[in-house]
């Protein structure tokens, strides 16, 4: 192959105006025609839409084409494109060369006509001069192990799970906390439809309960994620509960007698919890939890329990798990608005969030069911609910939590309302954003119940003697200043990452977008998949979502990653480190260098040399540098490949 | 083809020319995202891309000062992010001994720069190039540029 005159075909792509309407396409195009060894130029409205793919095959074969170099978008989403594209005309994937000048070029230096034409240029010789040295590579296949990880239990992991468990595959559902469940076992009721979380919840809970290729891992955790796609090595942590979790009934005569309380975490700190607890009514696992940091030691719950389940001796234990795929739903948490007081939350006693709103209103929470403010346990007569507290604000976050807080305010005030026709209910919001299916009419119907909307943001939040709280806001549609009186203010808080997400983040990998979610391989067309591969994504991990948009996620990691289980092997990039033997004089630099011990060094005294293991390989490269010979090369990024880029920035003036 | 390039005579102000080795993972999808977000920029930045910031070979930045390069970021990860566990730690390793190199060429210290860009950081991305482009014009064409390389 190495003695084969390149042949190049250079297609300039348009993307509409997107780049034809920012520089001159045909002039790189006959620019690029005048460089060594391309012998056929085209410029296409659309390189990637199927007729201009048709372009470059007819290309390829009119003018027996061996390397094709697409000048275009970008390769982060579409080099699988025309690397599929050229395979099918004959032409090895790995002799196609993207050359970016969409996403690095005309998009901006849109108002620079020339300056964005003489880059595009600059950028297509350099391309060329790379696409001269592409060699052809095979790509190879690994095994995927036929384990699945599921990283948090709450709704989007827990359809993940049953999704896996359902199609035959064996899952490990890791969560956290002592119960799964995640955030939508403590809501009330939810949007649109107002039906009862834990009602729709509680079934779903006993599904995965009982499905038999689940195993439910509670009040454990993920530490460490070795390996690669199709074979993943996890370290789980499980944490101590404190008691035999096969003898424990979870009947609750230990917290009846433990003598210490504790704010209910589950219950927004209102009310309480015991040292040793059974997390909510509807747990699943049903098992106590003993929190030893709590514990005082009086051994009551020993006495009281009659399976005899309390083991207070109890260790940490860490469980390896080999895996072929993992979803990561760690979810999200509510913003917190203590730290910064917003809107006088804790400073004024009757100031509380959507969260502890939500559990004042359960049935099963701490009042059973009775709304009422905590400065004196009085049934509030008017309430106001003030939306983006945390969202879409410079001074907190930018982003808007995806109608979620907007549609949470409007279920509870319509939820107080119907139980309570007597109270007031305001929303104070910037713009209700009420865009999914069912949530206009959820707004029109909290309307219709005579719930007030105020469009404007608050500015001021003071406290009367008697508890009161007034709000001092703008009616920005009246124009006029008003003070509105509440018996209760209730804060919308918007989602913010898990506390967890950035360790979650670094353990696998995985880059964190700007608003601190994780973010997906593409916002659009791959929402789900991450930039490790056999890692998906689903739920609130990746950004603000409803429980319906979540749950289709969840279904949606288990069906992108099944592609990988069923057909049992998942392919890899052929851009591994290569030795050349010759060259290698065994100094072991690679191996310290190479974060996955792709090197080994084998055999003794004379025979000693060194032992590639390719499938570990991940192609970063770090190691062909390191090297002190030039005995390593990255396939695809030699040096010299490299290097005539570097050499092709720059050309002679009179060239 | 003098009057085509962008350190031609076409604009009034000379116009660096920086040869810019972004990561595959954060500094290149930093790129792209500066484009999604339209952040307009200098054309001064050509950038090659490596699967990781651990990638940076030494010889390929002095090679591009040797050819004509007026400035040389090279851009990875965060530390804490890299997508291979470490390459960027090793990529700063490499940088304190280039800056040291620079010096040797008698380069000033200002025409190498290290930064970490993540996927995400476009509007930074943007900022970085901008920036470093004025500081690069401050400093005036490389004195290892060889004559009529453009």
């Amino acid at each position: 192959m190495e003695n084969e005159e390149p042949r190049i075909g250079v297609f300039v792509c348009e993307c509409g105006v997107n780049i034809g309407g920012y520089l001159d396409t045909q002039a790189v195009a006959d620019y690029a025609l005048t460089l060594p060894n391309v012998v056929h130029t085209k410029v296409n409205k659309f390189t990637c839409a199927d007729s201009g793919q048709a372009e470059i095959q007819a290309g390829i074969k009119e003018h027996n084409l061996n390397r094709v170099v697409v000048a275009s978008c970008t390769p982060r989403t579409h080099e699988p494109t025309f690397r599929a594209c050229c395979k099918e005309a004959g032409v090895n994937p790995y002799q196609f060369e993207f050359v970016n000048i969409r996403d690095q070029c005309s998009w901006i230096h849109m108002w620079d006509w020339e300056g964005a034409t003489a880059k595009a240029k600059d950028l297509v010789r350099m391309g060329v001069a790379r696409s001269r040295l592409l060699e052809p590579l095979d790509e190879s296949s690994v095994p995927v192990d036929q384990n699945v990880l599921v990283i948090g239990a709450g709704v989007a992991g827990m359809q993940a799970a049953i999704d896996f468990g359902d199609m035959g595959y064996n899952v490990y559902l890791v969560e956290k906390g002592p119960s799964i469940g995640g955030r939508m076992a403590r809501f009330d009721k939810v949007f649109p439809t107002n039906d009862c979380s834990i009602c729709i919840l509680g079934p779903k809970m006993v599904e995965v309960a009982r499905n038999k290729n689940i195993n439910i891992m509670s009040y454990s955790e993920v530490t460490d994620v070795d390996g690669f796609v199709g074979n993943f090595e996890v370290t789980v942590l499980h944490k101590p509960r404190y008691l035999d979790t096969d003898i424990c009934t979870g009947c609750g005569a230990c917290q009846e007698v433990c003598p210490v309380e504790l704010p209910s975490e589950f219950n927004e700190n209102f009310g309480i919890r015991k040292a040793i607890y059974i997390p909510f009514p509807q747990a699943v696992p049903m098992r106590a939890v003993l929190d030893k940091d709590n514990c005082i030691g009086c051994k009551a719950c020993e006495k009281a329990c009659e399976a005899g389940a309390i083991r207070y001796d109890q260790e940490p234990i860490y469980e390896k798990l080999k895996v072929g795929v993992i979803t990561v739903a760690v979810g999200m948490d509510a913003f917190d608005p203590l730290p910064h007081n917003n809107y006088g939350y804790g400073l004024y006693d009757n100031v509380i969030t959507t969260m502890e709103f939500e559990r004042l209103l359960n049935a099963a929470g701490p009042t059973g069911g009775h709304v009422v403010r905590p400065s004196d346990a009085v049934e509030p007569i008017t309430v106001g609910f003030i939306n983006c507290v945390g969202s879409r604000d410079v001074n907190e976050n930018i982003y808007c939590s995806g109608g979620v807080c907007c549609m949470f305010s409007i279920k509870n005030a319509q939820l107080l309302k119907e139980k309570r026709p007597e109270t007031n209910h305001y929303i104070f919001y910037m713009d209700i954003r009420s865009t999914m299916r069912g949530f206009e009419e959820a707004y029109n119907r909290a309307r219709d119940l005579g719930v007030k909307f105020i469009r404007g943001k608050p500015v001021e939040i003071t406290e009367k003697e008697n508890g009161n709280i007034v709000v001092r806001v703008e009616d920005t549609l009246k124009g006029e200043i008003v003070n509105v009186e509440l018996d209760l203010l209730v804060l919308g808080t918007g989602l913010v990452p898990n506390e967890g997400i950035s360790e979650m983040g670094s353990i696998l990998k995985l880059p964190r977008s700007a608003d601190g979610f994780l973010t997906e391989l593409h916002p659009k067309l791959a929402p789900v998949d991450t930039t490790t591969d056999g890692v998906f994504v689903a739920g609130c991990a990746a950004g603000p979502r409803d429980i319906a948009y979540a749950t289709a996620h969840g279904s949606a990691t288990a069906g992108r990653a099944t592609r990988l289980l069923s057909v049992g092997s998942a392919p890899i990039m052929g851009i591994t480190a290569r030795i050349d033997e010759d060259k290698c004089v065994v100094c072991g630099v690679c191996v310290d260098k190479c974060p996955y011990g792709v090197f080994e060094i084998v055999g003794t005294n004379g025979d000693r040399r060194i032992n590639v293991v390719e499938a570990l390989c991940k192609g970063c490269g770090t190691c062909v540098t390191a090297c002190p010979t030039g005995a390593l090369e990255q396939s695809h990024f030699k040096n010299d490949q490299v290097l005539a880029q570097v050499r092709n920035v720059f050309q002679y003036g009179g060239e | 083809m003098a009057e085509a390039t962008a350190t031609g005579t076409t604009s009034e102000e000379w116009q660096p020319k920086i040869v810019m080795f972004c990561c595959n993972w954060c500094s290149y999808g930093g790129a792209d995202s500066a484009g999604m977000g339209r952040f307009q920029q200098p054309p001064t930045v050509r950038v090659i891309r490596v699967m990781c910031s651990g990638r940076m070979d030494p010889v390929f930045i002095l090679n591009a000062f040797l050819e004509g390069a007026d400035g040389v970021i090279f851009s990875g990860c965060h530390i804490g992010d890299c997508h291979y566990v470490n390459g960027n730690y090793k990529a700063t390793i490499k940088y304190k001994f280039l800056k040291a190199m620079v010096n040797e060429l008698g380069l000033e210290d200002e025409r190498l720069k290290l930064d970490w860009i993540s996927a995400s950081e476009g509007e930074r991305y943007a900022n970085v190039v901008t920036e470093f482009t004025e500081q690069i014009k401050k400093v005036g064409p490389s004195p290892l540029k060889p004559e009529g390389v453009v």
